[in-house]
């Protein structure tokens, strides 16, 4: 198995439990869609799967790697070589020009293949606006960029969470038949937190969240 | 009477509101008192009496201009000696307070000296008669040939005065009664002066010609405390005669006065025999005075208004007061200078 | 519904406290400081206009004696029997508690028209205690104490109306206690003269006429320095405007929500907007209060030191207490209301046009070189202005404004630089971080560039100012080595006295050189004309600035003058020139020497000469040459023979530490004024980071999603506000070069009439530098921190739709 989450709880302090035993996996290329309410822990659980939070019990292990013994450090640093993130909004930097973002985690990660980022950028469709700033693309094209940032770093895992939840019905549709292409040419695993039965659907598996637990 | 008192609470600047009038009745430790009795003796009572708290050397001229206008003219060199006695230096207690003033139709000119005794700069010597302060004069015989001069600001004046007629003692031979409790001082005049001269004022110089008077005066307290201020007239008649007299406000008025024949001969007019009575007021320059008067002195048969020359002839020195000249009309006609204190 | 928009407007400042807080103290500082210069500005000025009134001589002309000598009386009753209106005056030094207090005794009755008087005549002081022995001393407060002790004095009358150290007296009281009789040292011309005077050279010919000395003269020289604090004082409100500023901007963005929300329920924009100026005016008055309350402590903190200063520097009265008066405090409120609602002009004009549905701000994070353009062409407008500014006016008026030009300019101009030199910097470093990090910073300026100016201008002041400073106090201390060449200095009670003393040195040392002085008048300005012997000491140290040839041959051979800088200057007199001394006294000019500290204008010539013209200057003043270590034991002889007083021997050495002692003291005032606009400016630079707090999560939390720890990030956030504030340092020593230039050479020159050389201090650059990188760190700690213990799930926050 590439990802194993073993019975994993979190709860924030103050707060009710938002993760109760919930245990996922995903193999080598695999994807997996995490659909469930509003509140029902399906992001928590995907940022603890990027290593973004720690949790209060279980066991994450992802490509060998025990997330328990990671410190801050490590977690990090597992971030930026091992996963790749898109998430619902404001995953570009935005002082960086969009050919910058689509190299930035690649090149943090020590592993740049300009070839490579400009075929993804070529891919999906972002050679005409590869000098303009963030904001000054439309929300389709942001996350297009996103994904192309995700991507160009060929990470084993790609962790989206609601990466179409900004926008409208073409677009969100182009931008998903994008990232779903890539993934599939690039054998990279897909974990995808939607609310939409029908993105769900179109992934090789699917789990449901209710009340923090995998159902 | 001539503004008298005031000199003694006013002559400082910082007294003047705190004490005004109401000084007249103040101590007079160690000064002299004037005695009734005493005669007085010239050349030597023309020269100053330290011993005395005040004294002053008085000339007022009623004045026709070769432009066919009125004058008035006043002169006056003031005494005060803030202790008994005299002594050289600037502590010396003798101040010295010159006032001069031109009065025409339409205008008053004043102007204000003072000075300290000790180191010479005011003063008066008896033989040769010389009364100074600073570049004023007035210098001569007050029994024949005078000069006057003074300046200020925005005019001067020169005199050559002729005197036609005797020194004139007022009162009791000199001794002159200024309340019924008896304050007094000594008082001569010289009310027979002819002169000439010119007047040089801001459009130019006048040739002027007319007669003068001077009074001499000299005391220590010489009013009652009640006594708030006063009423004086010196009036020349054009048949020669000349009338001093005076009314003090007090509780009870205290009126007093000389008729001098033209030769000089004097009738002392005792309280009462004088009845002076405001006719009309202004107030051009200074507080509200009366400036046309009704007086009466029945027992000259006389019986006159008396009207200013120029309305706003209000001094406003160091202590303030209206001095201007007048024309008499009624039962006698003539000019003369009326001199009123204590309006607020 | 008033009511409950106000509660809900106030609910943020529950929340947030430190921002309340940080409002109201920039506020203060705003007001505190300008208002603080403002009373110090009044006190001042109060106090020369109650010194020139108290005398009234500075209103009047005087008469004195050409040759210097005293009057007599008869010389002032001669002038009097001629008409003219003149006031005696006897001026003298009184020895009180071993110091020197001056007594001006006035004819009183001749000029009574002074403010100590008539304060005496609301008491009780009849004119015969005034006039006649032993008279009545009238003195302020401390003075009167110490005069009451000494029973040979006659009875003191206490006055406010008089400057501190100065007596005033009738003239008769001052020549008993003087021990002057007969004497008169001038005469005033009364305002009111007689028709038909003489002319003055008729009757006294041996008399000068000064022109009225006014107190344009002391304003004109002190108006420099006023001008110089009020420059501080506007700096410290300029800078605290931009905290103002920054703070009610982070408010009202955290506020949006909850006034789109209020707007939504129906409450009226006007009514809104009503409800927010009323809040701000309330902060704005008491931060305004608090203001005063710190301008009233700084004042009086600095005071006494600027009053030292003044005298000093000036010879101004100036005294060392603060009074409160009406008018600052309405004056200073308004400026705290009036910065405040202009700090707050551009967010209240945002709000008040804002959509009631707008999203939250989104920041353009493009550069923008078409804005950037346009201020540097502003930047460079202004600058030329001051320049044009400069060549157009004269004096001190083009001087200062030449010097708002550059530092207008130059705070106008850093940010387009800074934003060059990132984008140089960008290019020059390699990876991705470094290379964010320098875009990030770029995209940061617009936020932090008023704080940056704000540092920018604090620290220019600072290097021109301590530049000014340190270069006029190595200046001065060569100076000082070059003047006080004597081994000691002996003052003598007369003309008799010196005369002894000088025999009686004569043989005990190596030379006695005669210090004698004459004042005249060059037109309105009093100039004292010194005479000198030839000695070696003048030839070998004399601070000449300009110098014929042969000057010393001619000066001493009694064909040449030498004048000091400040009538060079001012007159435009140098080598070659010629000055009239007296009416038939011309006289080349040889060299022109420096002569820091002096208010007045100064000439040297040959004594002979000098006696020439004025025979009876006085003699008392003599420079002693000898081996140093003789010069205790017989300065200990000399007042033991003659019975001198303590002060009238002074060796070089006490001199020259008086005289540095002043110079401190003088320059104290900027010191303290530069560490508190420096201080402030620090605090721009925190609350602006901590108004760009929000904006700043977006920016940070991609990065740390991909793989960057909080930690990291933070010290990131530290380099960054401290490599600004190094970039910032760097232009801001040129300009404060440029600065100390404009004081040394021209604000000195119109102010002073001396120009000084300018020394460079690069280690104290290097300090300023650290402390410019100390007070950013400082600021950026408090951010820094925050971000460390951030809690990941607040950074996840700007992943996820809120809604």
């Amino acid at each position: 198995m590439l990802l194993t989450v073993d019975q994993v709880s979190k709860t924030y302090p103050g707060g009710r439990p938002v993760l109760q035993d919930a245990s996922i996996s995903l193999a080598q290329g695999e994807s997996l869609s995490l659909t469930g309410e509003s509140g029902s822990g399906k992001s928590t659980l995907l940022h603890l799967v990027a290593a973004l939070d720690g949790f209060d019990a279980g066991q994450i292990t992802f490509d060998g790697i025990s997330y328990s013994t990671l410190d801050d450090g490590g977690r990090a640093a597992l971030r930026r070589n091992r996963v790749a993130l898109v998430f619902q909004q404001f995953n570009l930097i935005p002082s960086l020009t969009v050919a910058q973002n689509l190299a930035f985690h690649a090149r943090l990660a020590g592993r740049h293949d300009p070839a490579w980022t400009t075929e993804i950028a070529g891919r999906l469709g972002l050679d005409g606006v590869l000098d303009h700033f963030p904001e000054q693309l439309s929300g389709g094209q942001q996350q297009r960029v996103a994904i192309g940032r995700a991507m160009s770093v060929r990470p084993k895992l790609l962790l989206a969470d609601e990466p179409t939840g900004n926008l409208d019905e073409v677009a969100a549709k182009a931008v998903l038949d994008l990232m779903l292409d890539l993934v599939r040419v690039s054998g990279t695993a897909l974990l995808l937190v939607t609310h939409s039965q029908s993105v769900a659907a179109r992934l090789d598996r699917q789990a449901h969240l209710a009340g923090g637990r995998v159902t | 009477m001539r503004v008298e008192v005031l000199i003694l609470s006013l002559l400082w600047p910082w007294a003047v509101s705190a004490q005004g009038f109401a000084g007249l009745g103040t101590e007079v430790e160690g000064f002299a008192i004037p005695q009734r009795g005493i005669e007085l003796s010239f050349p030597s009572d023309h020269g100053p009496h330290p011993d005395f708290r005040i004294e002053w050397w008085y000339l007022t001229a009623t004045l026709d201009g070769a432009d066919g206008r009125q004058y008035g003219l006043q002169w006056t060199l003031f005494r005060s000696a803030l202790e008994p006695g005299d002594k050289p230096g600037w502590q010396s207690p003798q101040i010295w307070m010159g006032h001069a003033a031109v009065t025409t139709p339409d205008a008053h000119y004043f102007t204000e000296r003072l000075s300290r005794g000790g180191i010479g700069q005011a003063g008066v010597s008896a033989t040769p008669f010389l009364a100074w302060i600073d570049e004023w004069e007035m210098s001569g015989d007050p029994s024949g040939e005078m000069r006057l001069t003074a300046a200020g600001q925005d005019f001067a004046y020169s005199l050559d005065m002729h005197a036609k007629g005797p020194l004139v003692l007022h009162g009791d031979q000199g001794y002159s009664v200024k309340s019924q409790a008896g304050q007094a001082s000594y008082y001569y005049s010289q009310p027979f002066l002819q002169v000439s001269g010119t007047l040089d004022l801001p459009d130019g110089p006048v040739a002027v010609t007319g007669s003068a008077w001077i009074d001499r005066e000299w005391s220590s307290q010489p009013l009652s405390g009640d006594q708030t201020g006063w009423d004086w007239f010196s009036l020349a008649l054009d048949d020669n005669a000349r009338v001093m007299a005076f009314r003090l406000r007090g509780i009870d008025d205290y009126t007093s006065g000389t008729w001098m024949a033209p030769d000089g001969t004097a009738t002392p007019l005792a309280d009462g025999a004088i009845r002076a009575t405001p006719v009309q007021y202004a107030s051009d320059s200074g507080p509200e005075v009366p400036v046309k008067w009704h007086l009466e002195i029945p027992s000259q048969g006389l019986d006159v208004q008396v009207s200013a020359l120029f309305t706003g002839a209000w001094m406003a020195t160091s202590f303030p007061y209206w001095e201007g000249p007048v024309t008499v009309t009624g039962s006698h006609t003539g000019r003369g200078y009326l001199e009123m204190t204590g309006y607020r | 519904m008033i009511r409950a928009a106000t509660l809900a407007l106030w609910s943020h400042w529950r929340r947030h406290p430190v921002q309340l807080l940080t409002l109201v103290v920039g506020i203060a500082l705003a007001a505190g400081l300008w208002s603080a210069v403002q009373a110090i500005n009044a006190e001042a000025r109060a106090s020369y206009a109650r010194a020139a009134a108290q005398l009234g001589t500075d209103r009047l002309d005087r008469l004195s004696r050409s040759d210097g000598a005293p009057m007599s009386v008869s010389e002032y009753l001669k002038l009097r029997q001629a008409g003219w209106q003149v006031a005696a005056v006897l001026q003298g030094t009184l020895r009180v508690n071993g110091g020197g207090v001056t007594v001006t005794g006035i004819d009183l009755l001749a000029w009574p028209d002074l403010p100590a008087i008539a304060e005496a005549s609301s008491g009780s002081i009849a004119p015969v205690e005034v006039l006649t022995a032993p008279g009545r001393l009238f003195a302020d407060a401390e003075l009167a104490k110490a005069l009451r002790d000494r029973p040979d004095l006659p009875p003191v009358s206490e006055t406010t109306a008089l400057p501190p150290r100065r007596i005033l007296t009738d003239i008769g009281t001052a020549e008993a206690i003087l021990n002057r009789a007969g004497q008169i040292s001038y005469l005033l011309v009364l305002p009111d003269q007689p028709k038909g005077r003489p002319p003055l050279a008729e009757i006294a010919p041996g008399l000068t006429r000064q022109a009225a000395r006014g107190t344009q003269d002391i304003a004109r020289l002190t108006d420099s320095f006023h001008l110089n604090l009020t420059a501080f004082g506007l700096l410290s409100f300029v800078v605290g405007l931009f905290i103002v500023h920054g703070t009610v901007g982070l408010t009202f963005e955290q506020r949006r929500p909850l006034i789109r929300t209020l707007r939504a329920l129906g409450l009226p924009m006007r009514l809104l907007m009503r409800l927010i100026l009323a809040e701000l005016l309330l902060l704005a008055l008491l931060g305004g209060a608090i203001g005063l309350v710190l301008g009233y402590l700084v004042a009086a903190a600095l005071l006494p030191d600027v009053a030292a200063t003044l005298r000093g520097l000036y010879g101004a009265p100036a005294e060392g207490s603060v009074s409160l008066r009406p008018i600052w405090l309405v004056s200073g409120l308004g400026m705290a209301v009036a910065g405040t609602l202009l700090a707050s002009a551009q967010t209240l004009w945002r709000l008040s046009r804002l959509p009631i549905l707008a999203a939250p701000g989104q920041h353009r994070w493009s550069a923008r070189p078409r804005a950037m353009r346009m201020q540097m062409l502003s930047s460079l407008v202004v600058v030329a202005t001051g320049i044009a500014a400069f060549a157009v006016f004269d004096g001190l008026i083009a001087g200062f404004a030449l010097m708002a030009g550059c530092l207008l300019g130059a705070a106008l101009a850093l940010p387009p630089a800074l934003a060059g030199l990132l984008f140089l910097g960008k290019r020059m470093v390699r990876g991705p971080l470094a290379e964010w990090v320098m875009a990030d910073m770029r995209a940061q300026l617009p936020g932090l560039s008023l704080a940056l100016m704000a540092l920018l201008l604090a620290l220019a002041a600072n290097i021109g100012v301590g530049t000014m400073v340190a270069s006029f106090r190595l200046t001065f201390d060569g100076w000082l080595d070059q003047r006080l060449t004597s081994t000691y200095y002996v003052n003598a009670r007369d003309d008799a006295q010196g005369a002894e003393l000088a025999a009686w040195l004569t043989p005990r040392t190596d030379a006695v050189l005669p210090i004698r002085s004459v004042e005249i008048t060059t037109g309105t300005h009093p100039l004292f004309v010194y005479g000198i012997v030839d000695h070696v000491s003048y030839r070998r140290h004399w601070p000449l600035i300009a110098a014929d040839a042969d000057v010393w041959q001619r000066v001493m051979s009694g064909q040449a003058a030498l004048i000091n800088e400040q009538i060079a200057r001012r007159d435009g007199l140098w080598p070659g020139s010629t000055i009239t001394l007296a009416p038939e006294w011309e006289t080349p000019v040889a060299g022109v020497y420096s002569d820091y500290g002096n208010p007045t204008g100064q000439a040297i010539v040959a004594l002979d000469r000098l006696l020439d013209h004025f025979p009876d200057v006085p003699n008392t003043r003599f420079g002693v040459h000898l081996p140093a270590d003789q010069a205790e034991q017989q300065a200990e002889e000399l007042r033991a023979v003659f019975d001198l007083p303590p002060g009238a021997v002074i060796p070089q050495q006490t001199l020259k530490a008086q005289s540095r002692a002043i110079f401190e003291k003088t320059f104290l005032v900027t010191g303290a004024l530069n560490v508190l606009t420096l201080g402030v400016a620090g605090f721009a630079i925190l609350t602006s980071l901590l108004t760009l707090w929000s904006q700043r999560l977006p920016q940070l939390a991609p990065v740390w999603a991909l793989g960057q720890t909080r930690t990291g990030l933070a010290w990131l956030e530290l380099l960054r506000a401290v490599v600004l504030a190094a970039m910032t340092a760097l232009f801001a020593v040129p300009l404060g070069l440029v600065l100390a230039w404009l004081l040394l050479s021209v604000i000195n020159v119109a102010a002073f009439g001396w120009r000084l050389p300018m020394y460079l201090f690069p280690l104290e650059w290097v300090r300023l530098f650290a402390l410019a990188l100390l007070t950013a760190a400082a600021a950026a700690a408090l951010p820094m921190l925050r971000l460390r213990r951030l809690p990941p799930a607040q950074l996840l926050k700007v992943f996820a739709n809120e809604s």
